[in-house]
């Protein structure tokens, strides 16, 4: 019972902060709503016993994604743009689009529901000795070496590239 | 009401946050937001690999939305750079006020 | 000595005389072309002699009236000498023939074209063949002896008449020329080689009549002589060709072998178009109406060649030509009828013009048209030997005759208008005594050798089947114009008074013995020449006196010829009649012409009416010539000038406007529609670019808008259907 309550809860954060994040005439309200619905999103995390996830998503999205979004907003001017118009002049039709493929993939999960035994409560993870963190861990440094090693290097290449983008002169 | 939680319930929800998502991308003018738009619908997808790792009973999605989140940052850090030297261009954060290869 | 065998040799003598003449001529006697004068307004009347009217007028005058060099006596010697080796030659071969059964001789020297296979009209197959062959029978022996006889006696003639004049050795040799031709005519065994021999004299008498050539006159009466011929002998090609077709040969003996087995057409038929187009060669050569026209004109040339080719010979070659094809003329009696009615229609037509012609010699020359006509009567009545006969007799007159008339003209210093003339008669005796007989023979006088021959001709015209009471008629009329004529002739001429000028009266002499010799040859042959011919009717006489018709008889025995037989069944007393009827007609003739001309001087009349229409021989020519130069000649040229202007020029800038009409069309097509293509094509282009580049908005959101949209259709597509 409590798994529905916070798991409404958070469904409704996650919706509702992504709608106004949305719709916000100002980019830095659309930031503020954007995080309240990642906070949402880690929440959701919590709830399926991804602790590090919910751990990484707060630190990492919230903390560090969130604030750059914040601090460039900052270096850009947006007052002018706050004046002028938020939707531009096709809304209606991606309006149209978004809508269809949402229905449609609802559609797809109405008619496959029974393929993935999604309506099964989620069963607990194999070992119960270990944590979250340690399982990741495991799989991460052993399976997934490689794109992990991977992973850095697209890092470093979004690191070098985020500086020279942003240099006055390069 | 108080039915228990599926993971269809997860999926329903991360269906509509890519839709949000989507639609905030294709239709905001300003590419702050647009930007914005798009980490929405990466986090409907890790709530869906986070779903189904569950459903599972595999820690393989949570790994893979390891990954997401890494490369939503690499992402978010470069098009954030972008947005800073298009700024300094052209002045303007709106999209469609970007249109040099408009007809 | 074999001398059928040699008659090959008969043509061939006076040939040789003509090369002699061809390639030594000019160094035996230097003088090529006779010494006339060009003077404006030499009168026609003017005999291109050497003497013009107007002597002082001529430079070459004291040059001319020599006797040439010193070496023409060999052309004088050689010449005619070579016409009596072919006389002589002649008379030994008859005498041979006579004494050979059948009375047939047949030599082939040389093969000309040997047997090209070919089809004939009904499709049997047959062979093309043409020898170099000669043919003596009694027909041929007649021939060759009357053509080397009367062209000796003109050969001597001619030494004494053209001695004064330059050109005598192209004269002779001519004349030799001719002479092998002629005789190449009557000794063919073959229509082909006939053929050679009619174009030959065609040609010689072209050059003879040319012979003057300085005078625009005689050049272009040889042009209308050889035309006019040319147009009988295309005529004559096509029924060689047509005999070739049907007959499959054109050797004597083998068309008369195959035409004695046919049946006498009935109508008009191949038979009678051959023949039609035979006698149609027939009619230029022997110049019946409608190809006579060139015989008048022909008295352009020397009096000698008048007298042998335009009495004697050439103008026979027809009815020799007729007489030859008599198997095939007995055959077709339509064209027998066309033939007899052509020549006596153009026997009272030249004899009516000649009622009124001043010329003594144009006289003489419609007198010959005439007597050809008669000859063509007899033939077209199918009484062969008569024709044959005439043809002998007329020779002896009409050569007499002409070569009188050049006597005179040569006493008269080159005056040929008889207007001019009288009161010759004792001045120039012996051919004043000559021509006497000769008009008495050609009138029709009992005895001589007209009579015998022309009543002949009118007893079988009267009484053959396939003649007829009209065509007599026509022939008596004639009978007693000519003697009008003739007679008119001699008493201007020799009677009355001389109306000539001073100076041309003193001048009249006698003409040389080589002049006179022939002209009482001629007169004697003319008076006894007749005596082979005695009518049946004349029982009298024994038949040797017959012996002309029994000696041809073999030629003519077709079994068709109606002429003979039929006059059987006739009464004597009417032939009789006739016979005297012809008699009475011509001396009426000589007694209307002393009435008219004799008794009283003569008086000049203006000519009008009837008179003005004969004297201008029935306006003929002016009709020849509206119809066919005019109208034919020129107007065709200038039809076909007005065609190559418009038509083919009209043609030539037709295509030149069509070019640059095609060009203009092509620029056209060019500028709007190939590059009106191209330019569609962009602008196609163009046009669907408005509504695509809308497209291109440069917008990002609207590429991912775009994204988002084919997601949905794809899902839709791939998912959901």
């Amino acid at each position: 019972m409590t798994d529905t309550l916070f798991f409404y809860s958070f469904a409704l954060l996650t919706l509702a902060g992504a709608v106004l994040t949305i719709t916000r005439r100002s980019a830095v309200h659309s930031a503020i709503w954007l995080i309240v619905s990642l906070l949402g999103v880690a929440g959701l995390f919590l709830l399926q016993h991804a602790e590090f996830l919910f751990a990484v998503q707060i630190i990492l999205y919230i903390g560090g994604i969130m604030v750059l979004f914040l601090f460039v907003i900052m270096l850009v001017n947006l007052d002018l743009a706050a004046r002028q118009a938020r939707f531009n002049k096709a809304w209606w039709l991606a309006l149209a689009c978004g809508a269809a493929v949402g229905a449609e993939i609802l559609y797809f999960l109405h008619r496959g529901a029974g393929a993935f035994r999604l309506g099964a409560t989620g069963a607990a993870p194999a070992a119960a000795g270990t944590g979250n963190v340690e399982q990741l861990a495991d799989v991460l440094f052993s399976e997934y070496l490689v794109p992990f090693e991977v992973a850095s290097i697209l890092l470093l290449a979004a690191i070098v590239g985020s500086v020279i983008m942003a240099k006055k002169r390069v | 009401m108080f039915h228990p939680i599926t993971p269809a319930h997860y999926l329903v929800l991360s269906a509509a946050l890519l839709t949000i998502g989507t639609l905030g991308v294709l239709s905001r003018r300003n590419i702050v937001v647009i930007l914005m738009s798009i980490e929405l619908i990466l986090n409907a997808v890790n709530i869906n690999l986070i779903a189904f790792s569950r459903l599972h009973g595999q820690v393989t999605g949570q790994v893979f939305a390891i990954f997401v989140i890494t490369v939503a940052v690499a992402e978010a850090a470069v098009g954030l750079g972008l947005l800073i030297a298009l700024f300094r261009n052209k002045e303007t954060v709106l999209a469609d006020e970007i249109d040099l290869l408009k007809w | 000595m074999n001398f059928l065998d040699l008659i090959w040799l008969i043509p061939l003598f006076p040939l040789f005389g003509a090369a002699a003449m061809l390639l030594l001529g000019k160094r035996l006697d230097p003088q090529p072309a006779s010494a006339v004068a060009l003077a404006p307004g030499v009168e026609p009347a003017t005999d291109g002699h050497g003497h013009g009217h107007a002597p002082a007028l001529d430079p070459h005058h004291q040059a001319a009236h020599g006797h040439g060099p010193k070496t023409r006596w060999l052309i004088s010697l050689l010449c005619p000498g070579m016409v009596l080796a072919s006389f002589l030659l002649s008379v030994a071969a008859v005498a041979q023939l006579a004494s050979k059964a059948g009375h047939v001789h047949e030599t082939v020297p040389y093969t000309w074209i040997a047997g090209l296979p070919f089809h004939m009209a009904d499709g049997a197959a047959a062979r093309f063949t043409i020898d170099f062959g000669f043919l003596l029978d009694p027909l041929s022996s007649v021939m060759i002896l009357v053509v080397t006889g009367v062209a000796f006696l003109i050969h001597v003639y001619s030494t004494g008449y053209m001695a004064h004049d330059g050109g005598y050795y192209r004269f002779f040799g001519y004349l030799n020329l001719f002479v092998f031709f002629m005789l190449m005519l009557v000794l063919a065994n073959n229509y082909a080689l006939l053929f050679v021999g009619w174009e030959g004299v065609g040609l010689c008498s072209y050059l003879l009549i040319g012979f003057y050539f300085h005078k625009k006159s005689a050049g272009d009466a040889g042009n209308k002589a050889f035309i006019v011929n040319r147009i009988g002998d295309a005529a004559f090609i096509l029924g060689m060709l047509l005999m070739f077709a049907t007959l499959g040969s054109v050797r004597f003996l083998d068309v008369n072998a195959r035409l004695a087995g046919m049946p006498v057409e009935a109508g008009f038929g191949v038979l009678s178009l051959m023949a039609l187009l035979l006698f149609a060669g027939a009619t230029g050569k022997s110049a019946q109406f409608p190809l006579y026209v060139w015989l008048p004109d022909a008295m352009e040339g020397p009096t000698p060649v008048s007298a042998l080719i335009h009495a004697a010979t050439m103008v026979t070659a027809g009815v020799y030509m007729v007489a030859r094809s008599g198997a095939l003329f007995s055959l077709t009696p339509e064209t027998s009828l066309i033939v007899a009615a052509v020549g006596g229609f153009t026997a009272i037509l030249a004899a009516s013009i000649a009622l009124a012609q001043n010329d003594i010699k144009r006289v003489l020359a419609y007198s010959t048209v005439s007597q050809l006509g008669y000859m063509f009567m007899a033939a077209g009545v199918g009484a062969y030997w008569v024709a044959i006969f005439h043809l002998y007799t007329h020779a002896f007159f009409k050569a007499l005759l002409f070569l009188g008339s050049g006597s005179v003209i040569h006493a008269m210093s080159g005056e040929q208008d008889m207007r001019r003339m009288g009161g010759l008669k004792d001045k120039i005796p012996t051919t004043f005594k000559t021509m006497f007989v000769g008009s008495v023979a050609i009138a029709g006088i009992p005895g001589l050798a007209g009579f015998f021959s022309k009543d002949e001709i009118l007893w079988q015209v009267w009484s053959s089947p396939g003649g007829s009471k009209a065509l007599y008629l026509v022939g008596l009329v004639t009978a007693a114009l000519t003697a009008f004529y003739m007679w008119r002739l001699m008493f201007m001429t020799f009677y009355g008074q001389p109306r000539m000028d001073e100076k041309t009266a003193a001048h009249i002499h006698e003409s040389p013995p080589a002049m006179t010799v022939p002209l009482t040859i001629l007169a004697a042959g003319s008076v006894l020449g007749g005596w082979i011919g005695v009518p049946k009717l004349w029982s009298a006489f024994p038949d040797i006196f017959r012996i002309f018709e029994h000696w041809l008889a073999p030629v003519f025995a077709h079994g068709h010829a109606g002429g003979e037989h039929a006059a059987a069944h006739h009464d004597a007393s009417i032939e009789w009649l006739l016979m005297g009827l012809s008699v009475a007609v011509a001396v009426g003739g000589i007694a209307f012409a002393y009435h008219r001309y004799g008794k009283r001087p003569y008086q000049p009349v203006e000519a009008k009416g009837l008179h003005k229409v004969l004297l201008n021989k029935w306006y003929v020519d002016e009709i020849y010539g509206f119809l066919f130069i005019d109208g034919l000649a020129k107007g065709g040229g200038r039809a076909l000038a007005r065609f190559d202007q418009r038509v083919v020029d009209g043609g030539v800038n037709g295509a030149g406007w069509f070019t640059r009409f095609s060009g203009i069309v092509s620029s056209w097509w060019d500028t709007w529609i190939v590059d009106g293509a191209v330019r569609l094509t962009s602008f196609l282009v163009k046009m669907s670019s408005y509504p695509v580049r809308v497209i291109q908005t440069g917008s990002v959101q609207t590429y991912a808008l775009v994204f988002v949209f084919g997601v949905a259709l794809l899902l839709v597509y791939y998912r959901m259907l």
